[in-house]
């Protein structure tokens, strides 16, 4: 279990909450249960979403594992110049 | 992936020197090609039918004419690039940018093309196309489209992020807010609170070179495009998917580039190239005038932000709160959420807060500009740090010194930092020379930070050896601030030979795997990282080969300083084979030696910089003079020191005219009114002082040579270091950038009359 801090606009799609429990070892499965539990990130993750974790951003590693204790936020994927 | 991206300390070679640009010659010989430099045979020349108006409804577009004028060979509209988008809003704006389908959204959307012989017969179609508009009510400024009476640019756009959806539609497409513990609370601690409201106009990236781009569709469906951009892997999926193609069949080759800022990370005019080609049937090139670029390829957002800090008398910020509302264009975008998240990246914050809207206008569609959204942010926030620190009473570096975000502090966008720069950089201005060198009558000093992501991404390298030794890198990421040569770097000191034996080039979409745009900084930290996995596994090679040549196990063969070395006393006759014996022999121990890579570089390093700016203002006529200008900067590592100096000095060069003179200046019909470097003016060389530079190296542990990205963090100070300089110039607050002569009068009269 990984508690996973929404920022930004993302606490929208799950409802206005700021916080998740979420059971995943990896980023995939974080994803893939953020889209079964709460449909609206579906289309989020899609579009792409960030995942600090311990503060290091990862934009695509999927496979990235969740070590327990981690701390996790979930940032829009952002652009640059 | 076999590849361990952490950083290790390791003294260097090749990477940190200084040698000679490798494109450098090329382009002040004028052989470099640009993106209007490249000619097929049989090409027409493509041209773009812009609206005239901000707002109008499309009713009818008559091509008839046009398409019956000898020597017209295609006249395309949105008919001809149907919406393929399956419901992908991002990209259906794209499609609708590219070519206005039921509405024009800014004065400059294209709203009709044609390819014809030649550029005198394409305009004269142009001309003979009819279309009948509806004019609508516009709105360009981002306060006023925010109004409940302002005139509505989407009528499908209901705010996202609000608590409760809304039942009306708006131009604010999205709110956002960002921050952690309590401000109200940390406000009601504070002895010394400053508010203040900022504006900042919207600029542009003012690259010298115009958007341009050869496109070609062949009869059996595959097609080519030559185009100016930063990425030319994005802009093939992209063109691919809006023309119906499959993006293998489309090869895209990136041109030298003139500047792009984050302005070529878009696709303008390419999939109208690419669809009038289709129709034609022959290649079509296709170049913006000077015109179109500021009237339709993106500037930055104009931007409305107010902003609040609360401090105790001993210097402690106990609250930062700020509302931030950046201008989108007529489309969607997050710019306001970028700021939302950069405003106070810099300081150690309790209790901090932000809120963006991101505000539709009728302006052209908002592109990334070098750290997009930070500099207004940080123009806003540091001009009230710098009024509170005199406030209290402190010296401005002192307070921030105080406040700055360190390593496991909690950044105001959420994470916890690592090891990062912004205490460092202070401390560096705080005793450089500039600091305490004297002014005259009528100058100011001010200073300021800035902070900036950066980001790593999908990355492909090949790197193949040569018979004669000799290594070519095929790299994926466009070379906009001197990644070749930098990238030449590594490979040199991976492989320990000399840099003059390494050639990097740009390979095109069909040669490599896939790679991200060169935005985001992320170009040679991205690249940086794919080049040395690649020598690496070519170093592999080399070993095994040279074990074949030796006869003996390749575990006893090491890799030193560009040579195999037998490890062990048994071999103890064999010396040393170096690379190009090894690449010599390479036909009769297995074939051509190479190193390939390909990886998500993960992990890019935070950046922070701070900048000093000496400026004098004539009280007479409010023009203004740069005196002298200092960047500190943390780099990582400066992997081409010369290379990062000028992307110092380039971003502090930028920030100086978009703090000073540019502006988008639209007249009351809704139509810009300056869009050329004459009315639009940008620094030249006589606007500017020498820039000094210093780097700093505090390594980003997520890379091997402990690299950061350098591109964009120089953009975001300048804006609050001049303001704060021109304030401190004529003792009055300025908030409204840039801050043109008669703007400072106005402030100044402003000032008199109480």
């Amino acid at each position: 279990m990984v508690e996973v801090t929404l920022w930004g606009s993302l606490g929208a799609a799950a409802g206005g909450q700021s916080k998740l429990d979420i059971e995943a070892k990896d980023i995939r499965e974080l994803f893939r249960k953020l889209s079964e539990q709460y449909p609206a990130f579906e289309p989020l993750i899609d579009r792409g979403i960030a995942v600090a974790i311990d503060g290091t951003i990862y934009r695509d590693t999927w496979s990235k594992e969740l070590p327990p204790g981690a701390e996790i936020f979930l940032l829009p994927r952002l652009a640059g110049g | 992936m076999n590849f361990d991206p952490r950083y290790s300390g390791r003294s260097f070679s090749s990477v940190g020197t200084r040698p000679i640009r490798p494109d450098g010659v090329d382009k002040v010989t004028g052989r470099a090609r640009y993106g209007a430099d490249f000619n097929m045979a049989g090409q027409l020349v493509g041209r773009i039918l812009r609206s005239p108006h901000a707002h109008a409804v499309i009713r009818k577009i008559d091509t008839s004419k046009a398409e019956k004028l000898a020597g017209v060979k295609a006249v395309i509209t949105a008919k001809d690039l149907p919406d393929l988008t399956d419901g992908d809003a991002a990209m259906y704006d794209i499609l609708d940018n590219s070519m206005a389908r039921t509405k024009a959204l800014y004065d400059g959307h294209a709203v009709a093309a044609v390819a014809a012989i030649d550029a005198r017969t394409a305009r004269q179609a142009l001309k003979l196309i009819e279309v009948d508009y509806e004019v609508l009510p516009h709105v360009t400024d981002v306060d006023e489209a925010m109004k409940h009476h302002a005139p509505l640019i989407n009528d499908a756009i209901f705010t996202e992020g609000l608590e409760e959806k809304p039942v009306k539609p708006s131009n604010v497409t999205k709110r956002t807010q960002y921050g952690h513990g309590d401000v109200h609370q940390g406000f009601a601690q504070a002895d010394f609170v400053v508010e203040r409201s900022f504006k900042t106009e919207q600029t542009h990236q003012g690259y010298i070179e115009p958007h341009a781009c050869v496109a070609s569709v062949n009869p059996d469906g595959t097609a080519e495009l030559w185009v100016c951009t930063q990425g030319h892997f994005v802009y093939r999926q992209h063109c691919a998917q809006l023309l119906g193609m499959e993006a293998s069949k489309l090869r895209v080759t990136s041109s030298e580039i003139g500047g792009g800022f984050g302005g070529k990370t878009h696709v303008w005019a390419e999939p109208v190239a690419l669809a009038l080609s289709r129709k034609a049937g022959r290649p079509v090139k296709l170049v913006m005038t000077r015109d179109e670029v500021f009237r339709a390829s993106g500037p930055t957002s104009a931007t409305s932000i107010d902003v609040k800090i609360g401090a105790k008398k001993d210097g402690t910020i106990t609250a930062a709160e700020a509302t931030l509302r950046y201008s989108c264009g007529p489309y969607a975008g997050m710019w306001a959420e970028i700021g939302a998240m950069t405003a106070f990246a810099c300081y150690k914050l309790e209790n901090v807060k932000t809120v963006g809207y991101e505000v539709l206008v009728n302006r052209p569609k908002t592109a990334a500009y070098r750290a997009p959204s930070a500099p207004m942010a940080a123009f806003a926030v540091e001009s009230a740090v710098d009024e509170l620190a005199k406030e209290i009473g402190m010296d401005p570096v002192d307070f921030r010194i105080k406040n700055a975000a360190q390593e496991g502090t909690r950044a105001s966008y959420g994470p916890v930092y690592g090891p990062i720069g912004i205490g460092p950089t202070l401390e560096a201005v705080k005793n450089h020379p500039h600091m305490k060198a004297p002014l005259g009558l009528n100058q100011g000093r001010g200073m300021a930070c800035g902070f900036w992501f950066n980001f790593g991404g999908q990355t492909c390298t090949d790197l193949n050896i040569g018979m004669d030794g000799s290594v070519s890198l095929a790299v994926g990421t466009v070379d906009v601030g001197g990644s070749r040569a930098s990238l030449s770097l590594v490979a040199a000191e991976e492989l320990g030979i000399d840099y003059s034996h390494v050639k990097a080039i740009v390979a095109d979409t069909s040669s490599l795997g896939y790679n991200d745009m060169t935005d985001g900084s992320r170009g040679t930290f991205s690249s940086s990282m794919a080049t040395i996995s690649a020598a690496r596994n070519a170093i592999k090679v080399l070993r095994e080969r040279a074990a074949q040549m030796w006869d003996i196990p390749v575990d006893d063969v090491a890799w030193e300083k560009g040579h195999a070395v037998a490890k062990g006393e048994k071999h103890g006759n064999l010396g040393k084979l170096s690379l190009k014996e090894i690449a010599a022999s390479s036909g009769k121990t297995g074939g051509p030696i190479a190193g390939h890579s390909e990886l998500v570089a993960d992990g890019a390093g935070v950046s922070f910089a701070t900048h000093i700016c000496d400026i004098e203002v004539d009280p007479e006529t409010g023009s203004t003079r740069v005196l002298r200008y200092t960047v500190v900067q943390d780099a990582g590592k400066a992997v081409h020191p010369t290379y990062v100096e000028g992307q110092y000095q380039g971003g502090a060069a930028q920030g100086i005219g978009w703090a000073l003179n540019e502006e988008y200046i639209y007249g009351k019909d809704g139509r810009l009114q300056n869009p050329g470097f004459l009315d639009y003016r940008i620094p030249v060389c006589s606007d500017l002082p020498m820039i000094d530079t210093q780097i700093l190296e505090i390594p980003n542990p997520n890379h091997p040579y402990g690299v950061r990205g350098v591109g964009e963090t120089s953009i975001v100070p300048p804006l609050a270091a001049i303001a704060n300089a021109v304030s401190n110039a004529v003792g009055v607050r300025m908030t409204h950038i840039p801050m043109s002569p008669p703007r400072i009068l106005a402030a100044l009269e402003a000032e008199r009359e109480g």
